[in-house]
């Protein structure tokens, strides 16, 4: 289990990141942690003739405010999303989602730009990128291109990325004050990928009422889902036992999830119904308590 | 462009080589750099054998090209004896406490505790359990394992030397264990 042979590339730019690859086109790969591809070029899953090193690239190894959104340059390592104060303080479901990915050592080395462009279903930073509705700037020659999650990810392991684009940037939304959030996931051991996780934002009125609600799975559909009918349905209510049961079962409906080794369909689909179930309460409760941001 | 050189530090020593783009960092260290100390079980990044720090820090040498290591600190299980070639805390540890069998987890381990213990002097079970959860180990089933770094812990606190009454490995109770 040894990569083939390709031709390593070192580029010093963003820019001459963005020549490579208009001139290689299919023919490069990009290689940041290499958490995810090396996996990949160790198996001969791929077999790319050249592939372009973009872990030292200058420039896009940043977590900045900027108006109502962190922006995390690419090149960030899980590790220092893990410990950033600013993402604490700013977007602080990231950094509890963080903790979920991979191990240590995984952590260590992989980045945000490859978690994202990696597309799987079932990774944590998908999800909440998606409960938070927060965007992925993309770079070619051409020019730059903010996406959506949407917009960005459309089945198994496959985005709208094209193979002269390169990920520069994401956009988290800085999260109000007065909401509280919770990230939950049932995986085999810690540090393997989710059967299933659950990522939910939300804010009540003085009378416990929902007043904003942001709610995305993972790991039970092709790509992490938003799951905007049950966003709806929570509005204007208070969170009592019968509408988190309703909440389970409106889950359950909007998920196909896959059957394979670690879990059937049936089992996904009811343990994400639980999840959400689950987050929810959590969230509600820690809402009430005005823990919000900072538990 | 498919040969580079590469210059590292390793276990304090600089070394420089020219090799194949696609040789694993796990591959020139053992084969170009002859420490087999490293060990490789699975070459994707799940049992944690091919543990090695890089400037500090645990990272999977199966995931890492030889060439993307260009310029970093490595150390490795080797580096861990004391200058007088004895064991060093935490691997005496491991022997007392019986944290290893077939030792083949062993070096990952040891290399994976080693920058744990520098974030965090005094962890708790939980976290020391959170802390290995990226190495495998198909014999100790981990309870010596925890226990080593717990012993580890507790004689750094104290500084008492390891000749001091050893862990709480409870041989009489493992010899008297029934399985039916
Ligand atoms: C044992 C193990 C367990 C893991 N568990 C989890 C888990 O629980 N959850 C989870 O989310 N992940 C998990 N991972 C994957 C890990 O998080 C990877 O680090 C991450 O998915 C990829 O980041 P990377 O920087 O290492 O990317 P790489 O491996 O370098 O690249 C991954 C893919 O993204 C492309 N790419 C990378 N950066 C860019 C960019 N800036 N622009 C365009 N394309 C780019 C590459 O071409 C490649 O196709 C696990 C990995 C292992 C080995
Ligand atoms: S050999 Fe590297 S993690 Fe298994
Ligand atoms: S001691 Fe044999 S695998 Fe751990």
């Amino acid at each position: 289990m040894k990569p083939a042979v390709f031709n390593y590339i070192r580029p010093e730019s963003v820019e001459e990141t963005l020549q490579l690859l208009s001139d290689y086109g299919d023919d490069a790969k990009i290689l940041s942690g290499g958490q995810s591809l090396i996996p990949v070029l160790n198996m001969r899953l791929s077999t790319p003739k050249y592939l372009i090193d973009i872990g030292r690239l200058e420039g896009l190894n940043y977590i900045r405010e900027e108006g109502d959104h962190l922006s995390v340059g690419a090149l960030v390592k899980h590790k220092d999303i893990e410990s950033s104060p600013l993402v604490k303080e700013l977007c602080p479901i990231l950094g509890e989602a963080i903790r979920w990915v991979g191990t240590t050592q995984i952590r260590n080395r992989g980045t945000i730009g490859g978690s994202i462009a990696h597309g799987d279903p079932s990774a944590e930073l998908p999800c909440v990128l998606a409960a938070l509705r927060g965007e992925i700037v993309v770079a070619s020659l051409e020019g730059e291109d903010v996406l959506s999650p949407e917009e960005f990810f459309l089945t198994y392991m496959l985005t709208s990325m094209q193979p002269d684009q390169v990920i520069k940037e994401i956009r988290f939304p800085i999260m109000s004050k007065k909401s509280a959030f919770s990230f939950v996931e049932v995986a085999r051991t810690h540090g393997d990928f989710a059967l299933a996780e659950a990522a939910v934002i939300l804010e009540t009125d003085e009378t416990e009422t929902v007043i904003k609600a942001q709610i995305a799975v993972g790991g039970v559909n092709p790509t992490p889902t938003v799951l905007e009918e049950v966003e709806d349905h929570i509005m204007g209510k208070k969170l009592t036992d019968e509408l988190l049961t309703e909440v389970r079962r409106m889950t359950e409906g909007n998920v196909d999830p896959e059957s394979d080794l670690h879990g059937t369909a049936e089992y996904r689909r009811e343990l994400v119904g639980v999840l959400v179930q689950r987050a929810l309460k959590t969230a509600g409760e820690r809402v009430k308590k005005g823990a919000g941001r900072h538990e | 462009m498919n040969k580079r050189i590469v210059a590292l530090t390793i276990n304090g020593v600089d070394v420089q080589r020219k090799v194949a783009s696609r040789m694993l960092l796990t591959d020139f260290i053992r084969d170009e750099l002859k420490l087999t100390g490293t060990n490789v079980g699975c070459e994707h990044g799940v049992c944690g054998a091919c543990t090695i720090l890089l400037n500090g820090e645990s990272v999977r040498s199966c995931l890492m090209l030889a060439v993307q290591a260009d310029g970093y600190e490595i150390e490795t299980v080797e580096s861990l004896q004391n200058d007088n070639g004895t064991l060093n805390t935490l691997q005496q540890s491991f022997k007392d406490c019986h944290g290893l069998q077939c030792g083949f987890c062993t070096p990952g381990f040891l290399m994976t505790v080693t920058s744990f213990l520098k974030e965090n002097e005094d962890p708790t079970e939980e976290e020391i359990r959170e802390a290995i959860s990226g190495n495998l180990c198909r014999c100790t089933g981990y309870a010596n394992i925890v226990k080593s770094v717990q012993r580890t812990v507790q004689s750094q606190r104290t500084s008492k030397s390891l000749t001091e009454p050893v862990c709480h490995t409870d041989h009489k109770q493992n010899e008297t264990v029934q399985i039916s």
